[in-house]
């Protein structure tokens, strides 16, 4: 931390000085108020640097915002004449499509100007779609003192004229924002009208007051409050839930927006558990292999006694199935193929790797049945299950981009207990939160120096702590270069995140993307294919620094990674086989080479 | 107004610049396609890739749903193929269906300008799909873009000699208007190279091509199929004796407008004059080059053929066409149209050979519940007789068929329920719709998915009065563009938003009168009310054989948009 010292009567020297009554000299009116907001924020800040706050583009968000929703270009182009005759009237001033615009520079703004077309029945432009949402739902941002107008386009002819306008002037003004202007509902001809506005605005435009532009642009709860860990998790709320698969994709990936405050200070890296509760489908077939039992009827497990449908839903495994309850079940019931599957030799161990990935306890009990005579009692059963564990998911999302928001990205699996939990509760009418708390993975970290590169290999799910680290990487200002291997069985329907990359890539927040997507094409092909393929700029961008990141399966695709990696540092390095594997041991060594694998 | 070429001072459009700086139509194509983070080529690209037959175009019936889902739309690219007079062989239509099936949505259609177009191809399956086509000698060359577009030309399956005349210099007109530059070959065909190919100066068209598309047809009095007069340049065939002497021309026809911009609007073309047939392809070209230099390039909704003659006027446009051709042409010989849609079923040709026109709804050729268009084809594709030609009404013909063969196609047709034109009524039969949703970028409304629809609720009006099985050409295109000729449709209707069209009212049978703006933006209920006391009047009043166009106009229903002489 920087020293703050105290002003002296005149802090700075005549060089100084000088400097800056030349500069003030230059500045005009606006100019100089804009100036002195923008020092005072620096001042608070300690002093940092005027590259990082431009960066961050914050200084230009305090100004005046115009918002356009253009579907064939009137909008946009209306919009870049006012930013003009504001930039002339000395006003700092950005034009941003609706596409791109975030609640975070709605709200930041002072005065915003929005126009906006509106298509066919009432219909706001494609671009803005994802805007609308936005404000008509729970995440609508609130303003705090935003003075706005909004001028709206269209043609008459159609029954619903210029609601695109009319939504955006009564949503601004219902979340806080103050109305500067009357709405313009415009007609096909509305050159005139749009002249006369463009002047009201102007005129309605505030003196810029002394605000500080502080660069850090979110606080958050004081770290003294401590995570919600394991043994004290927290309700947190659903705000979002969305499948990121298309319609024709067969396993479903499932995108949820978590709303995680106080106790929930996560980094980059970082994962959320989830304590599940089990369907309650599969708890009633469970109880349906239980002679005479009810769910309301108190059954004593070691030392708690609660009632059998709170011990099936909340406390025990039955999605998940183990040794345990296995061997009993095919002792019970006899049945040679559950005890082949029992058998401790490695083809045995594969087999119960593929029977438990395909069946729950209910599927057991109704696969096998057990003998007469040997029939469970609900004691004996609890017992033989184990304690609910609750789910890890990589966080996908850096608070620096989304605030008091924690996003995950979760494969929903058949009868899993955790997925299955969360997109029940979180497409449900009501009561849409979840008991989570915050698992720290302080090996998983983007590097301290923000100036290296990072290299992320993160094919299906696996992409979520990818997400964060470009999220942080980008908000921060890091100038560390950014690549990311993806990878999914098809290009069409499971390239997550799809538009968010296209954007980063745009923006230069990631700055090289691989995919490989297996099964487009009649050879498969995967990451670690494209891995190889890289060699030469992976083992460049490694000689330089970078930091090797791998996250997703740990049973087939770490393990090809890992291969494909000694195959670049033996061809690009001259290594031997085992001096390339002390290369990638030393890396790992050096925590630059970081797995979250499982 | 100055006569001088484009000396205009307001800005070339931005297509302009692009294909300015595209390299004989190559811009970016190469890196578009190699690009896997996007299923959609840079935007540049998006105008130059019409140059080669295609559009990108996305499902749009899912494109809302994929923005949630964070993937971009599902973009897939549109393939037009270039088929001068719309004439296959059986072996190319195997080709395209196998293609269709494997690249495409496994359906084929069959435009209002006589071509293929395979919808649905993903971006990796472009160049597969183009070197498939050219594996069966088909190219899609300037099937779109701001050239020459695919030549049509009349089907008279009755005079044969002559059909086969026109044929072929529509094909020959195709050729003399084809684009120079490799950049086909190069960016689709891996630099193969492809019969009778010329090198890369653009003679015709130089470095800017035309200001905006040109299409052009030839017709066969008495039928006008093709519409001649929609086109920005036409060719009526003159047969004396039975042996055809030359064309009638005609310039400055087209349909395209634009919501709300009065400045835009249908026209039909002008008559300007007669010449020998030998003189065809010269004469096609100093009409096109006239407009190549002419032209508006700063306004594309304002660059067809159409608008330079509307506002320089048809006296000077026949001066600066009679300066390049040396001399004037002759005054326009006689000659009458008396109809319009396709005729059904078999026809004998003077030469003894059959041939069988299908009516295919929509044009589109897929298989259904009832009609299997695609498997039916199919296997008469393979029994390989004859060729497959696809009338300007968007329906097929089943061509140049020995007497001996009958029986066997008769029992194809019944066997995959081919037959639609032996029930169904003129209405249903002459109904013509653009592709519009879910593919189309322009589209506003349905189109293809409401035709048959919307013709059957025609008929039901026509039934309700008495005027059952009555002929009344009905046209629906999604958007004003114009792509199934709906502005010479007795019946318009042109989209304006989904469920929402205009009502045009007023052309003739024939084509050689626009239709006017009846009612703006109704939804079917309104439609239906609005023809309905129109129908019954009609019914009522109508002359003999009066039209129910000419009736519209007779009764000052729509005043019909004055004609320059």
């Amino acid at each position: 931390m920087s020293q703050n010292p105290i002003p002296a009567a005149m802090p700075l020297d005549p060089e100084a000085l000088a400097a800056l009554d030349h500069l003030a000299a230059r500045l005009g009116p606006a100019g100089l108020w804009w100036a002195a907001g923008y020092l005072a924020g620096l001042a608070q800040a300690g002093g940092a640097a005027a590259g990082a706050v431009a960066a961050t583009g914050t200084a230009a968000e305090a100004g005046v915002l115009v918002l356009t929703a253009s579907q064939t270009g009137n909008a946009r182009r209306l919009g870049e004449k006012l930013r003009e005759a504001l930039a002339a009237a000395g006003h700092t001033v950005k034009v941003v499509g609706a596409a791109d615009v975030n609640a975070k520079q709605l709200v930041a703004a002072r005065t915003l100007f929005a126009v906006a077309s509106t298509q066919g029945e009432g219909e706001p432009p494609d671009e803005a779609r994802g805007l609308w949402e936005l404000l008509a739902g729970r995440k609508a941002p609130k303003f705090a003192d935003t003075g706005f107008a909004v001028f709206g386009l269209g043609d008459s002819s159609y029954p619903l004229f210029c609601e695109a306008g009319k939504f955006l002037d009564e949503r601004f003004a219902m979340l806080g924002a103050q109305r500067l202007l009357d709405r313009i509902d415009a007609d096909v001809e509305y050159a005139d009208e749009a002249e006369a506005w463009i002047a009201a605005a102007v005129a309605a435009v505030p003196a810029p007051a002394v605000r500080a532009v502080a660069p850090a642009a979110f606080s958050f709860a004081s770290a003294a409050v401590r995570d919600a860990d394991k043994d004290h998790p927290r309700e947190v709320g659903i705000l979002a839930v969305q499948r990121i698969v298309a319609r024709q994709a067969d396993r479903a990936v499932v995108h949820y927006e978590l709303a995680a405050g106080e106790g929930f200070a996560y980094e980059p890296g970082d994962s959320l558990g989830v304590w599940p509760l089990n369907p309650t489908a599969v708890v009633a077939r469970v109880v349906a292999h239980l002679p005479g039992a009810a769910l309301d009827a108190p059954v004593v497990r070691g030392k708690h006694e609660r009632p059998l449908g709170k011990w099936l839903g909340e406390q025990l495994e039955i999605t998940r199935l183990a040794r345990p309850f296995l061997e009993a079940q095919a002792e019970r019931s006899g049945a040679a193929e559950l005890a082949a599957v029992l058998d401790k030799s490695p083809a045995g161990t594969a087999r119960l790797q593929a029977f438990v990935a395909t069946a729950n306890v209910a599927d057991v009990l109704e696969r096998f049945p057990v003998q007469a005579g040997r029939e469970w009692t609900a004691g004996e059963l609890l017992a033989a299950l184990r304690p609910l564990a609750p789910r890890l998911y990589s966080i996908a999302s850096s608070r620096a981009a989304v605030g008091e928001e924690v996003h995950l990205t979760i494969a929903s699996v058949d009868n899993g207990a955790a997925s299955g939990h969360l997109w029940q509760r979180g497409t449900a009418a009501s009561g849409n939160s979840v008991r989570a708390y915050l698992e720290r993975n302080t090996h998983f970290r983007l590097p301290a120096d923000a100036s290296q590169d990072v290299i992320m290999i993160g094919p299906g799910t696996g992409v979520a702590p990818f997400r964060a680290f470009v999220q942080e990487r980008g908000e921060t200002g890091a100038t560390g270069r950014n690549w990311l291997f993806f990878g999914a069985r098809h290009f069409d329907t499971e390239f997550l995140y799809q538009l968010e990359w296209q954007q980063a890539l745009k923006d230069g927040r990631l700055n090289r993307l691989d995919l490989a997507f297996s099964r487009d094409q009649a050879q498969k092909i995967y990451v670690q294919d494209r891995v190889r393929e890289r060699a030469t700029d992976l083992w460049s961008w490694l000689q330089g620094g970078a930091s090797l990141y791998v996250c997703g399966d740990a049973t087939r695709m770490a393990p090809d990674v890992h291969t494909a990696l000694r195959d670049v540092a033996q061809q690009q390095g001259g290594l031997d086989a085992e001096a390339a594997e002390a290369w990638l041991t030393e890396l790992a060594a050096t925590k630059r080479y970081l797995r979250d694998v499982y | 107004m100055s006569k001088s070429p484009n000396v205009s001072s307001a800005p070339l459009s931005a297509v302009e610049g692009i294909k300015t700086c595209s390299r004989g139509l190559r811009g970016s194509l190469v890196a578009s396609l190699a690009n896997p983070v996007t299923g959609a080529i840079a935007d540049d690209d998006t105008q130059l890739i019409k140059f080669h037959g295609s559009y990108q175009q996305d499902d749009r019936d899912i494109r809302e749903e994929r923005r949630q889902q964070k993937l971009e739309p599902a973009f897939s690219f549109m393939i037009r193929t270039r088929l001068p007079g719309g004439v296959a062989t059986p072996q190319q239509w195997l080709a395209l269906d196998a293609i269709t099936r494997e690249f495409g949505n496994g359906t084929l259609k069959l435009t209002t300008r006589q071509a293929f177009q395979v919808h649905g191809v993903v971006k990796r399956h472009l160049r597969d799909t183009f070197m498939a086509m050219n594996r069966v000698a088909i190219d899609c060359i300037a099937a779109c873009g701001d050239v020459n577009r695919n030549v049509m030309a009349g089907i008279n399956p009755t005079q044969s000699a002559v059909h086969a005349e026109i044929h072929a210099y529509a094909r020959g007109l195709s050729e003399h208007l084809l684009p120079h530059t490799r950049a086909y070959h190069e960016i689709w065909l891996d630099g193969e190279k492809l019969v009778g190919e010329v090198g890369e100066a653009e003679p015709l068209y130089g470095a800017t091509y035309l200001p905006r598309k040109f299409k052009a047809a030839i017709v066969l009095p008495p039928h006008n199929d093709v519409d001649i007069y929609t086109q920005d340049l036409g060719f009526i065939a003159i047969v004396e004796d039975g042996g055809l002497m030359g064309f009638n021309l005609t310039a400055g026809g087209g349909l395209g407008a634009t919501h709300g911009e009065s400045a835009t609007f249908p026209r039909l073309a002008n008559s300007i004059g007669y010449l020998p047939k030998e003189r065809l392809n010269e004469v096609a070209a100093a009409v096109m080059t006239t407009q190549r230099d002419f032209g508006d390039r700063t306004n594309r909704k304002h660059a067809r053929l159409k608008y330079t003659i509307q506002d320089r006027g048809v006296a000077w446009f026949k001066e600066e066409l009679f300066r390049r051709l040396g001399g004037p042409l002759a005054a326009p010989k006689p000659f009458s149209f008396t109809t319009r849609g396709d005729r059904f079923g078999w026809e004998t040709g003077e030469d003894g050979r059959l041939h069988l026109t299908l009516r295919v709804p929509g044009g589109r050729i897929v298989d259904g519940p009832a009609a299997k268009w695609m498997a039916g084809l199919r296997a008469y594709a393979e029994l390989g007789l004859g060729e497959l030609r696809l009338t300007p009404n968007q329906n097929l013909q089943l061509a140049n068929i020995a007497e001996s063969e009958k029986s066997k196609v008769d029992a194809l047709v019944a066997q995959y329920g081919l037959g639609i034109h032996e029930a169904a009524t003129p209405v249903a039969l002459d109904a013509i719709a653009c592709v519009a949703l879910p593919t189309c970028a322009l589209a506003m409304a349905e189109a293809e998915r409401y035709i048959m629809d919307f013709s059957a609720r025609v008929d039901a009006l026509l039934t309700n009065h008495g005027l059952d099985r009555e002929r009344v050409s009905v046209r629906i295109t999604g958007c004003p563009n114009g792509c199934a000729r709906p502005y010479v449709a007795e019946i318009g209707l042109v989209g304006k938003a989904p469920g929402r069209y205009n009502l045009m009212l007023g052309a003739d049978a024939l084509g050689t009168r626009l239709n006017t703006l009846y009612r703006e933006n109704l939804d079917e209920t309104a439609i239906l009310s609005a023809l309905d006391p129109l129908i019954a009047g009609w019914a009522a009043g109508r002359r003999a054989g009066e039209t129910f166009g000419d009736w519209t106009v007779r009764n000052g229903v729509v005043v019909p948009p004055a004609v320059e002489a």
